[in-house]
């Protein structure tokens, strides 16, 4: 399968970095932990498969983070200040950011514009709009935030499988799915792999565009309301920076910047040793959080130099042999 | 010419197509004609409109006037994509297709087989499988395509064209990355798709090929039409000069006023100068105040002479002199350095800065020999400009407007004035007049005739014979990337450049025909 060395790669780096933590601290190889770790980055795997289908199909989306700012902001005042019941809230704002998502989509193919700038405009749209609705960080008192907050599948060894964990591994499954198996799927590589040579093929790729930008957008909508229910709140600062953090989950987990390869499965990886690093430096209780990030570039920057050798590599004019029989 | 009767009713009829870029009239009221089950061979030089006429048949851009014929139907797509569900498939160079897939998506790319919205794999492997069969291919359908050699790749491209109800197929330079072997394989699967009723146009410039496979050629010239004929009863000669030559007697009678042969002082020489594998090892002298011309076929390794004595290409044999003086040039800087000027054949690309101004563009060159810590003055820059523009007669007059904007004659005028503003004493021309309308042809002319007349050396290369014989005073003649025959004096005509370059062709398209 396409991009599988890289997800091996990946893989390995999990599992020799997580047996490395149990080594030290053997609390972390237990349910209750991996089970907070599902919990705690539960809305980055969320917002990471969609960006997942960006980045393979050649683009880039900036917005992510500010749309779950402005869902959290949104959900809260709905809620608590409007009176509006939560699922109709809901509703809301994931008709509201599919939409915003298509709208760029659209922008960038109508007017042939780098996706780098159509979202990163789309990213300070939505963080400015956010801080017009609300500066002040609004809590979330509704009794469906404590049902569901409360409710939990419980694990062998007492680790707890919270209900927002479990949203996210049915859409990193659904995800994969979606990307691997289904023509949409395959078309998204193949946009990835040239623009122009996938319309000449027939692949509607305007259509596309918009359609992958307003998944990307879905999810973040779905990854903020995850959010709120995680804090309880909504906050228009909240997850400023989230956008950076999902593009090296991506990366790290062997999708290529550049497109045309990668996978959802990876992706999750990626997130999951995004959470590792987190644990490992919450068990440590010395090293400062920002260790975090230096550890993110670090793999960061070890990933990108993979895939530039790999991509070299590939390039090498490698014949395999014709296998003609005629 | 068409005195027989039409072996077969026409697939594809073409009529009174044009096509103009700009000032550039790149397709002049061309006819074409296709039949079902034939090979047509679609001919000409670089910018002889080959490439415009399929473009504009298909779709890739909207066409000025004509039109077009599918099965007695007219059909006028707005897309490649239209023209394809029109039965319209064309195969490019670079193969259209995406490298990242696996063969069998590239097959099946959005018409994959699908059960309750899922692509059925393994279905569609099997008929990627049963597909590539019928063009003797065994492969690995599931790998990525770009692991696989250009050919394969090009029989994929072929085979998802056909597998797309195409009628018609155009092959646009098919084989000019595929080994002998494979060419077999694809002349091999194009007699088979043509047996089966498919009309294929094959755009090539290797002779060879053309009389080993197909039936009919058609000729085009500066974007008109030159003629139709079979292949098998078109002598290798006629076809060359269908290329490359005009009117004979007009030429000839041109060639009278040209040029009395002069002895002149040795500008540059170049002494079993050669690249292993680029050109053959070739003697060149080049003469204060003479035009050497040279001729030869697309990809015959006159681009290629040209590289090498300007530095673009290192040699890696023989002997460069400049005033008799041994040189080595490594590098363009090398060759700038000693005096020599090149105006390459692809101007957009390799020549001018279309954002800049006519005096930006200008100035360029000598800037560069100076070095940046000894800029131009504006002031010098403009008495620069102004002076070129005026000399070479560059319209509109105005020097701050972006050269983009210019016509082709006068981007044209602008990179020799660039070269001229360094004084060089050695000017290499690649296809000077390329692209340019007819009227401006004469123009260039006069200038190269000019520049010659204050003592510069030159060097030109041109498909347009008739022009290279107006302006010569001695003609290099190429081949096979070997130079094999030079023509001074009254020995420049065009029958004896045609007959230098069709030299040992013509036994080989007897032998083509038996």
């Amino acid at each position: 399968m396409k991009g599988l060395p890289p997800v091996l790669i990946t893989a390995i780096v999990l599992v020799a970095g997580f047996a490395l933590c149990a080594m030290q601290f053997p609390n972390i190889a237990s349910t209750r932990v991996v089970g907070n770790l599902l919990t705690d980055n539960a809305f980055l795997g969320i917002v990471a498969t969609g960006m997942t289908f960006v980045i393979i199909s050649g683009g880039i989306d900036l917005s992510v983070g500010s749309v779950i700012g402005f869902t959290t902001v949104f959900v809260a005042l709905a809620i608590e200040r409007w009176g509006v019941p939560p699922l109709v809230a809901f509703t809301a704002i994931l008709l509201l950011s599919a939409g915003f998502g298509a709208a760029m989509g659209a922008v960038i193919h109508v007017f042939d514009l780098p996706p780098f700038i159509v979202t990163l405009a789309g990213m300070f749209l939505a963080r400015g709009a956010s801080f017009l609705l609300s500066t002040e960080s609004v809590p979330i008192t509704a009794p469906v935030y404590s049902t569901v907050s409360d409710f939990a599948l419980r694990m062998p060894g007492g680790g707890r499988l919270t209900a927002i964990a479990i949203i996210m591994l049915v859409i990193v499954i659904g995800g994969a799915l979606l990307l691997h198996l289904t023509r949409f799927g395959a078309n998204v590589y193949a946009l990835g792999g040239s623009r122009a040579t996938a319309s000449l093929m027939g692949v509607a790729v305007g259509k596309m565009t918009v359609k992958i930008y307003m998944l990307s957008s879905l999810l973040a909508g779905i990854a903020g309301i995850v959010f709120s229910f995680y804090t309880s709140a909504g906050y228009s600062l909240s997850a400023v920076g989230v956008e950076l953090d999902t593009i090296a989950a991506v990366v790290i987990g062997g999708t290529l910047l550049t497109g045309g390869q990668g996978s959802v499965i990876g992706t999750f990886l990626g997130v999951l040793i995004q959470g590792l690093i987190q644990t490992y430096i919450n068990f440590d209780g010395t090293l400062s959080s920002w260790w975090t990030k230096i550890a993110t570039g670090i793999l960061l920057f070890a990933f990108i130099a993979l895939q530039q050798g790999l991509v070299a590599l590939a390039r090498r004019p490698v014949r395999k042999s014709a296998g003609a029989t005629s | 010419m068409e005195n027989s009767p039409d072996p077969a009713p026409a697939l594809v009829e073409v009529r009174g197509i044009s096509k103009s870029f700009g000032a550039v009239r790149a397709l002049q009221e061309v006819d074409f004609t296709l039949r079902a089950g034939e090979i047509h061979a679609l001919l000409g030089e670089n910018g002889a409109g080959k490439s415009t006429l399929i473009k504009a048949v298909t779709g890739v851009f909207p066409r000025d006037t004509g039109i077009v014929r599918l099965g007695g139907e007219e059909v006028a797509p707005r897309s490649a994509k239209a023209a394809l569900q029109a039965g319209i498939a064309t195969v490019y160079q670079e193969v259209n297709l995406l490298p990242n897939l696996s063969v069998a998506q590239n097959l099946f790319l959005d018409r994959q087989p699908m059960r309750f919205g899922i692509v059925r794999e393994g279905e569609m492997r099997r008929r990627a499988n049963a597909l590539l069969a019928d063009f003797g291919l065994d492969i690995d359908v599931a790998a990525p395509l770009g692991s696989y050699s250009v050919a394969v790749q090009h029989v994929t491209a072929i085979a998802r064209a056909v597998d797309l109800s195409a009628r018609v197929l155009i092959l646009d330079e098919p084989t000019a990355s595929l080994d002998r072997h494979e060419v077999d394989i694809l002349f091999g699967i194009m007699r088979q798709l043509a047996k089966r009723g498919i009309g294929i146009v094959f755009v090539s410039h290797f002779l060879d090929q053309v009389y080993e496979i197909s039936d009919r050629v058609t000729v085009l010239r500066n974007g008109r039409l030159v003629g139709e004929r079979e292949t098998a009863s078109l002598p290798r000669l006629e076809l060359i000069r269908m290329m490359l030559g005009r009117e004979l007697a007009e030429t000839t009678s041109a060639r009278a006023s040209a040029t009395e042969h002069r002895a002149r002082e040795i500008c540059a020489s170049f002494e079993n100068y050669g690249k292993a594998g680029y050109v053959a090892p070739f003697n060149l002298e080049l003469r204060h105040g003479e035009v050497v011309g040279l001729a030869g076929l697309l990809g015959s390794g006159r681009t290629e002479t040209a590289r090498l004595v300007f530095g673009a290409e290192r040699a890696d044999r023989g002997q460069a002199k400049v005033e008799g003086a041994p040189v080595r040039l490594q590098s363009p800087r090398d060759g700038v350095r000693h005096g020599f000027g090149y105006c390459p054949e692809e101007r957009k690309t390799d020549g001018i800065v279309a954002e800049l101004s006519v005096r930006e563009n200008i100035v360029l060159a000598l800037q560069a020999k100076r070095g940046l810590h000894r800029p131009l003055s504006r002031r010098e820059q403009d008495e620069i400009a102004r002076r070129y523009v005026k000399m070479l007669d560059i319209r509109p007059a105005d020097a701050e407007r972006p050269v983009g904007l210019l016509s082709g004659g006068n981007q044209q005028k602008v990179l020799l004035a660039r070269w001229l503003a360094t004084s060089p004493r050695l000017l290499v021309l690649d296809e000077p007049t390329r692209g340019i309308d007819v009227g401006a042809h004469a123009e260039i002319i006069r200038l190269i005739r000019e520049l010659c007349d204050d003592g510069l050396a030159l060097l030109v290369i041109s498909s347009e014979l008739d022009e290279i014989v107006t302006y010569s005073d001695r003609v290099v003649v190429l081949r096979d990337r070997a130079h094999v025959e030079e023509l001074a004096g009254e020995a420049i005509d065009v029958g004896n450049i045609l007959a230098a370059i069709a030299a040992d062709g013509a036994a080989i398209a007897h032998e083509g025909r038996a």
